[in-house]
């Protein structure tokens, strides 16, 4: 139980404290000059990925032609709030982040009943056909359809225009499957043998014992699906038709296309727009994000330890 | 006869725990029981027997096994429209054998060449850059003392990897602009501004710019997880043999990676020609078909944006068959060469 909960390869900050090359009693003059060095260059590095970040809070809160002039990079210059009334005074920007917030409900619902049930299965080690199981899930990772088989599918079931061409295609995250499965086949069999001996089918082991003893693994997929979800832009911006059924990130997407020069992409109902204000970008921009920064701190760990769970070789 | 007879009992016992009632049927008991005569039995006789014990499973995967079949297996299947003739509202699988028409097509058209040029430049370029930079960043971070500060850097750096794709794409776009800060550095120090998202030259490094903002924290991840299952006193017996910082780093931290590197190498090598397709759809334009249109995006405005639904499949399953031929020789290569291998 210990190796296969998550929490347990949390703290990598913590194991790497031990490990790495042996600290000497004295470090030699090379060795202090390189910490320095290199102490510094993280700085520096951090520095620079946070950056973009900053910049863009700062142009959110600056007015526009502080940031057609170039004026605006770490601190904000005419500073106001009237972009974000703009912004979230718009209907269909409020429309869309409803979408979002449906979109992804909706698909991590199915998603997780998917992946949950089917890399229970495939964990079972004396379950005959287990290997045809895993194989046809792995093989989608390394050849698929492609674009236009998929698209011409999605046609043809009548998706278009609906819930289902979003949420029903991308259910199931092979990565995702493949780090439930090493959790799944970690999990005590003494416990399952135990409540097979008391009665408890299938069903009753899987519901009553397996899930309720998985949360944490449970939390981790809800998260990397959620986030997948949040994220996604492509399958709703090729399926759908009209700029009331957009999720937010289509939003984004045909406000900076409008902006660039001489889009021919197939473009939504921003096109109409031939100019869009910098600032007006750039505070759309921090409203998408910010579920996914605010909630980040928490989260972090648990995608670090879903990812390392997953890295474990079957 | 007899192991014919031995399967119907067993058929029997099995039936009436299930007639009884879930509560009393018990699995473990069963499941000894049905192992003991199993091994005198044929596969295909054992079948029925092993379905009635794990039929709860198996109900588990018909709606896996329907996404699996319909939304990956079928447009598997529907490539084959690359050699047919397709009629929108038709058949998805095509109505009349064309042969290699599309084929052909595709190798006389000379902008299929550019954009596999383009998709082959970037791809390697992305390889050769970006791989190595998770790496030493691993080992730097290794190197930190305060873990604090090493905290404080993972936190920050794993950030991007959370971004939406269009974030990103909306990031560049600002840092880039004509007053955007990149451009107000470059003014600081004497150069001119440059219109960066229309000069196609220029959009190899703003790709792999971006490629690095978003991947490089978050690929140290696995790194980090290896270097903490090197064993300590291969330090210690490198030290006594005289080893200095550099060569115990260069000859056992790096081995004791090593196998960590090849695995994520050959995925990479595997993906090496899907070439980010979502971030060149948001960066590029026209003005940068030149060197940022790729196979995914040729494909994706002769497919979905005119409707050559044939042609387009015909270069992307060309596109697929070579990832799946890079990522089955580059796997066989090293499990003879080094013995890492994926599976």
């Amino acid at each position: 139980m210990v190796a296969t909960n998550p929490e347990s390869v949390t703290d990598i900050g913590e194991l790497i404290e031990q490990t790495g090359p042996s600290r000497g009693i004295k470090d030699t003059r090379g060795y202090r000059i390189f910490r320095w060095i290199n102490g510094t260059f993280l700085i520096v590095m951090m520095f620079v990925m946070i950056y973009p970040f900053i910049n863009l809070i700062a142009q959110a809160f600056s007015s526009e032609g502080y940031i057609n002039s170039g004026q605006v990079n770490l601190w904000p210059r005419g500073f106001n709030l009237d972009t974000f009334q703009v912004v979230m005074g718009n209907s269909m920007f409020w429309r869309n982040y409803g979408n979002t917030v449906i979109y992804t409900t909706v698909a991590t619902a199915i998603a997780m009943v998917l992946t949950t049930t089917y890399a229970y299965v495939i964990s079972r080690r004396n379950l005959r056909g287990r290997n045809f199981f895993i194989g046809i899930a792995v093989f989608t990772m390394f050849f698929n359809g492609g674009l236009i088989p998929n698209y011409v599918l999605i046609k043809s079931l009548g998706f278009t225009n609906t819930i289902w061409a979003i949420v029903l295609p991308q259910a199931i995250s092979v990565f995702n499957l493949l780090v439930m499965k090493s959790f799944f086949e970690n999990f005590p069999e003494e416990l399952e043998e135990a409540a097979a001996i008391d009665g408890l089918t299938t069903y009753g082991i899987f519901f009553r014992i397996v899930l309720p003893l998985s949360k944490a693994v449970l939390a981790t997929m809800v998260l990397f699906y959620a986030v997948a979800f949040w994220n996604s832009w492509f399958p709703a911006f090729l399926y759908m038709d009209s700029a009331e059924l957009y999720p937010v990130t289509v939003f984004l997407r045909n406000l900076l296309s409008a902006a660039t020069t001489a889009d021919s992409l197939q473009g939504g109902g921003a096109d109409n727009l031939t100019q869009v204000a910098s600032n007006v970008k750039a505070v759309t921009m921090v409203l998408t994000v910010l579920p996914i920064i605010c909630l980040y701190p928490f989260i972090q760990k648990y995608f670090v330890s879903g990812v390392m769970l997953g890295s474990v070789k079957q | 006869m007899t192991a014919q007879k031995e399967t119907e009992t067993t058929v029997v016992a099995g039936g009436t725990g299930t007639a009884a009632g879930p509560e009393v049927e018990q699995a473990s008991p069963l499941t000894v029981k049905t192992t003991k005569t199993k091994t005198r039995l044929p596969r295909w006789k054992t079948l029925r027997r092993d379905i009635l014990r794990d039929w709860r499973l198996y109900s588990f995967v018909v709606l896996p096994l329907v996404f699996f079949g319909l939304f990956r297996y079928v447009p598997m299947l529907g490539n084959i429209i690359a050699f047919r003739r397709f009629r929108p509202g038709g058949s998805i699988f095509g109505d009349e054998w064309v042969g290699f028409h599309y084929v052909k097509m595709f190798i006389n058209d000379p902008t299929f060449w550019n954009v596999f040029r383009n998709t082959l430049f970037l791809g390697t370029l992305s390889l050769v850059v970006i791989f190595p930079l998770p790496i030493i960043l691993a080992l730097l971070l290794n190197e930190l003392r305060s873990r604090k500060f090493k905290r404080v850097v993972q936190t920050i750096s794993y950030l991007p990897h959370f971004m939406s794709i269009v974030i990103v794409a909306g990031i560049v776009f600002q840092l880039t602009s004509r007053n955007g800060t990149i451009n107000q550095l470059i003014e600081k120090f004497g150069g001119e501004a440059i219109p960066f998202m229309q000069l196609s030259e220029w959009f190899p490094a703003v790709y792999v710019g971006s490629e690095i903002w978003q991947t490089v924290g978050w690929g140290t991840i696995l790194y980090l997880a290896a270097l903490t299952t090197i064993d300590p006193q291969l330090y210690e017996a490198a030290r006594i043999d005289g080893a200095n910082r550099w060569q115990q780093t260069w000859h056992v931290t790096l081995p004791g990676i090593r196998p960590t590197m090849i695995v994520l190498l050959i995925l990479n090598i595997g993906t090496f020609m899907a070439v980010g397709f979502e971030k060149i759809l948001l960066l590029y334009n026209p003005l940068l078909y030149e060197r940022a249109d790729v196979i995914a995006t040729y494909l994706y405005r002769v497919g979905i944006v005119s409707s050559n639904f044939s042609y387009a499949t015909a270069i992307g399953l060309f596109e697929a068959l070579i990832g799946l031929t890079l990522i089955l020789s580059a796997n066989a290569i090293s499990r003879r060469a080094v013995g890492t291998s994926l599976w």
